[in-house]
């Protein structure tokens, strides 16, 4: 039924174009197959038009709209939520050379919002069907999509609609790392914008980050507190709700029964799992007295479920596509810089500059500072690394020059001797040792400075 | 037995955690009608049909011809996806519906070819089958006209309108009830400062001081406050701790309490600590909140008739219970935070408040029966189910009333303080609704709207500045509007852009859909968003 609609739109649409070339009153707008009279008019005014409260660097003209239509390009990160809206947002907005990547598949639940893609899309690659529909519904709109991590071009300004703190602060650490510094001073034409939107339920936030200007995802990390796990005692005997139950069939239970066979993981998305654990919870509550363990409940705890409606993202993204198309046209000066949303109790918006923090172990260029007494051990730098709420880091790497050497002195794989344990000193290193350290959170080794104290 | 679920769960299954089974009902048997297929309707539309709402119906009499082009309402554009190029030129109402249709197969839509001004004339009764109806871009007469039908048939209006970089909502809605609030940042209800017989009796089943290591770092926090503050009263003449000094030296006495190894060195009690945490929230004194006393108070719940709603009935029963068994107090909620303590105390209280709040769900139960037998209804008409919600959110209950567009607009009862003292601030947001206003006398007058074509935009400052002094002399209102604004609001030439458009449609969509769950908040009752500044606000006209 679809497809014969479709069909329809297409040959009415063919007749219709060609009806309009021949009435066409030719009013400065291109006459080719893509362009009709008035297609970009709401677009036009804030172009065209002078006005009072403009970008202090913004000059009316033609030229503009022609960058936004036939040279802008946009890097939009993540085809899901967030990135099914902006991807709309933009291509209606006069964008046209539109990159997207995400490497997931549609699921089922993505449907409620994700409005890009169809029953008969699930299990297809996002980027590619956000593609696709974007292509096919906006005459002259080009969406590239990459259904993987490789990307090669040069982008004016880059999108993120990213579900994951650690995604955004190696997209941050990117944009960082392609800044041009000569003699100190940073060349301007070599910073990226970055815009950046999240949701969760009915909160959700924008920001403008100007990297190596204005406040980066990094000087801000105490915004995302880091995700709390329940203590491994609650979960082994102490269990009060029913979420523990879930965590102790998870965690200790599954590994214990591997009830799908030797070294097969837990997967949330496949149901047969979800139903086992599900059952399991249920037993392990009854132990205990405790009620509510439903499937529902059972789903979220093992796959960390955060709700979503469609409304969130659509507000979010919309304020994130203006920026974009402030930024690219100099048409108005840019939110600066962090906008909150939430529609709980009526709507609020709360509007405030983050600053940037001094020494922000991405965007500051000073070692990071490193107090510890010699007597300390390794492990208890890796504690710091991984626990502070300024570094967060997940799972880091530390190498340092020995003797004129490179050494690696903590890598977290199962065949490097572990030397956690070891005390500083006795590893060889000295006041004001200079660290780098590897992460997933950064594309940058950050450099850290190790000074002794008593 | 298996949980298998059914493929709309699947689909549903993120919006279903936030508005819950019982809210998609809600929302599956809601018909919704949208005025005028433009990018901002559309959109607003996409965020109701892809939740999930059961039905909507476009009213759209825009039809474009050759001779349309020109005028800014019907000039073919692509500013929403769902409308394709071509179809808008001929029918917008048609094609908005059936590409809307296409997101989600489980709503149906129709659609009427006809402007609102032709159906008020003949057919004004059309509008009151439906939920809600949502106003897009209209103009001011047709506003209030639909505005009077709506508000004397008591269905929900909201208005919606995208100018230029401006947004802008007005709900109207004579009465709105709501059960599930559900508040971000809710005070527990653990009656510490009063607790009930059956609550005293467990905590008496405590004694601490003859207690094992083990279960001393396992007793919940609640039992640890309710048995120093005991302690306490004995000292302080069965008074509670009520300032700052007293709630410290409250805290000081429970961190005596904890236990100490041989060397005197204090062991590592996470419950003690959580208990000293918690004393700031944990006595305050239980009391009905204000709002839930101004429905107590309101007529609706002093005058129940056999029309009464049935949030009234129980709002009824819930004050007969406050005034009788409770004490001045509302029926116990049930709930207690998670904190350390082994799983057989914890559960045990736990149980103590959930068996309260049962027996006192049942006593407002009986309430509501005799109520509802007082003029002939059977007890059935309201379910045990709906009374135990009901007790469970009493402190949360709210009632939002929006005033009509006609008393909004009326010489004798416009919000002048509110206009006035916002408009202190010469860019607060007001001035965004002065000028809305404004540009609506421009149309009155002008038959268009102010800047469309570029050659209108220097001319049409002076004629719309003549219009918001016009304005602002009518309503004897002594502030000042900038002369950018109006600058600013001839250059927008009525646009529509697409991102604002998006933004209101997020926004509006989840009005309309608090209004048809009645869970969540609606706004009250003005909303203005800026997209130059990204800044909001809501105003009470």
């Amino acid at each position: 039924m679809n497809l014969l609609l479709l069909s329809l739109f297409r040959e009415k649409k063919r007749r219709r174009i060609e009806e309009l070339n021949e009435n066409m009153v030719v009013d400065g707008g291109s006459v080719d197959h893509t362009e009709w009279q008035g297609r970009w008019d709401h677009l036009k005014k804030f172009l065209e038009r002078a006005g009072p409260f403009t970008h202090p660097d913004f000059e009316p003209s033609t030229e503009s709209l022609q960058f936004l239509l036939d040279t802008c390009k946009i890097l939009v990160i993540g085809a899901g939520g967030l990135g099914c809206e902006l991807l709309k947002d933009l291509a209606l907005s006069g964008f046209r050379h539109i990159h997207v990547v995400d490497m997931d598949t549609i699921d089922v639940s993505n449907l409620n919002r994700q409005f890009l893609f169809r029953p008969k899309d699930v299990g297809r690659p996002k980027a590619e069907v956000a593609a696709d529909f974007v292509n096919g519904r906006v005459p002259g709109c080009n969406v590239v999509p990459y259904p993987s991590k490789c990307i090669k071009c040069k982008f004016h300004i880059v999108v993120c609609g990213l579900d994951s703190v650690v995604a955004r602060r190696w997209m941050n650490g990117m944009l960082l790392s392609l800044l041009i510094y000569e003699d100190g001073v940073l060349d301007p034409s070599s910073i990226i914008p970055l815009i950046d939107g999240g949701t969760e339920g009915f909160k959700g936030n924008a920001r403008v980050i100007l990297p190596g200007m204005t406040a980066c995802i990094d000087c801000t990390l105490e915004l995302y507190p880091p995700q709390i796990n329940f203590p491994m005692c609650t979960i082994a005997s102490m269990p009060r709700l029913p979420e523990h139950c879930v965590e102790y069939v998870r965690i200790l239970l599954w590994p214990k029964e591997k009830p799908f066979g030797d070294g097969v993981a837990l997967d949330g998305d496949d149901p047969t799992h979800i139903q086992w654990v599900y059952q399991k919870s249920l037993e392990r509550a009854a132990e205990f007295s405790i009620t509510g363990v439903t499937y529902r409940l059972t789903q979220g705890v093992v796959k960390r479920i955060i709700p979503a409606v469609a409304s969130t993202n659509a507000v979010i993204a919309a304020a994130c596509a203006t920026e974009v198309f402030k930024i690219a046209t100099s048409a108005y000066v840019p939110l600066n810089n962090y906008l909150v949303f939430n529609d709980v109790d009526g709507l609020y918006t709360y509007t405030f500059e983050a600053e940037r923090k001094e020494n922000c172990s991405a965007c500051s260029q000073v070692p990071q500072d490193l107090q510890f007494p010699p007597s300390a051990k390794l492990q208890e730098i890796l504690d710091y690394l991984t626990e502070n709420a300024s570094l967060q880091m997940k799972s880091p790497a530390i190498t340092t020059t020995l003797d004129g050497k490179n050494k690696t002195l903590y890598l977290q794989v199962r065949t490097f001797p572990t030397c956690s344990r070891l005390v500083i000193f006795k590893l060889g290193l000295v006041d004001g040792q200079e660290l780098a350290v590897a992460d997933v959170t950064t594309p940058q080794t950050v450099l850290f400075k190790l000074n002794f104290i008593s | 037995m298996t949980d298998h679920k059914t493929s709309k769960e699947q689909k549903y299954d993120r919006q279903l955690r936030l508005w819950g089974d019982h809210g998609q009902e809600g929302l599956e048997n809601a018909h919704v009608c949208l005025i005028n297929a433009t990018a901002t309707g559309t959109e607003i539309l996409k965020n109701l049909v892809l939740p999930g709402i059961g039905a909507f119906t476009i009213v759209d009499g825009h039809k474009v011809s050759g001779e349309d082009v020109g005028n800014n309402l019907s000039k073919p554009k692509v500013t929403c996806m769902l409308n394709d190029v071509v179809l808008i030129l001929q029918n917008r109402a048609q094609a908005a519906t059936e590409l809307l249709q296409e997101l989600n197969s489980d709503v149906s839509g129709n659609f009427v070819e006809e402007s609102p001004d032709k159906l008020l004339d003949n057919d004004p009764e059309f509008f009151h089958r439906f939920s809600l109806v949502i106003g897009v871009q209209l103009p001011e007469s047709t506003c209030l006209r639909l505005g009077s039908v709506l508000w004397d048939a008591g269905v929900p209006f909201l208005v919606c309108r995208t100018y230029g970089l401006i947004g802008y909502m007005r709900l109207i809605v004579k009465e709105h009830t709501v059960i599930e609030s559900h508040p971000d940042n809710a005070l527990e209800d653990l009656r510490l400062d009063q607790p009930f017989t059956e609550l005293k009796h467990h905590i008496e089943s405590y004694d601490l001081d003859s207690m094992e290591k083990k279960d001393h770092s396992h007793t919940p926090w609640i039992i640890v406050v309710a048995k120093y503050l005991e302690k306490w009263y004995s000292e302080h003449n069965s008074q509670l701790p009520k300032n700052y000094k007293e709630k410290e030296a409250f805290r000081q006495l429970i961190r005596e309490g904890i236990l100490t190894n041989e060397n005197g060195t204090p062991e590592d009690e996470e419950n003690f600590e959580e208990a000293i945490k918690n004393v700031n929230t944990a006595l305050n004194p239980t009391k009905v909140p204000s709002a839930t006393e101004d429905i107590f108070n309101a007529e609706q719940c002093e005058n129940i008739t056999s029309q009464s709603p049935s949030f009234w009935v129980m709002a009824h029963g819930v004050r007969d219970f406050v005034r009788n068994e409770g004490n001045g107090k509302l029926p116990v909620r049930g709930t207690i935070p998670d904190m350390i303590a082994d799983s057989d105390k914890f559960i045990k209280l736990q149980n103590v408040y959930r068996d309260k709040a049962m027996k006192d769900a049942a006593v407002v139960s009986k309430h509501v029966e005799a109520l509802l037998q007082s003029f002939g209804k059977p007890p059935e008409s309201i379910s045990e189910q709906e009374i135990k919600l009901f007790c469970k959110n009493a402190a949360f209950l709210r009632v939002v009333r929006c005033r009509s567009l006609a008393e909004e607009y009326s010489m004798d009862t416009f919000n002048k303080d509110e206009i006035t003292s916002c408009m202190d601030s010469a860019d607060s947001e007001m001035v965004l609704y002065l000028m809305l206003r404004s540009v609506n006398r421009f149309y009155q007058q002008h038959s268009r709207y102010p800047g469309v074509y570029n050659y209108q935009v220097e001319e049409d400052i002076n004629k719309l500045k003549l219009c918001v002094n016009s304005l602002l002399q009518e309503y004897s209102l002594n502030v000042n509007v900038k002369d950018d604004y109006i600058h600013e609001f001839c250059r927008y030439g009525a646009a529509e852009p697409h991102t604002v458009a998006a933004f209101l449609g997020g926004s509006a969509a989840q009005e309309a859909i608090k209004i048809i769950t009645h869970q969540f908040v609606p706004f009250n009752n003005t909303f203005l968003y800026n997209a130059m500044s990204q800044t909001s606000a809501t105003f009470q006209l």
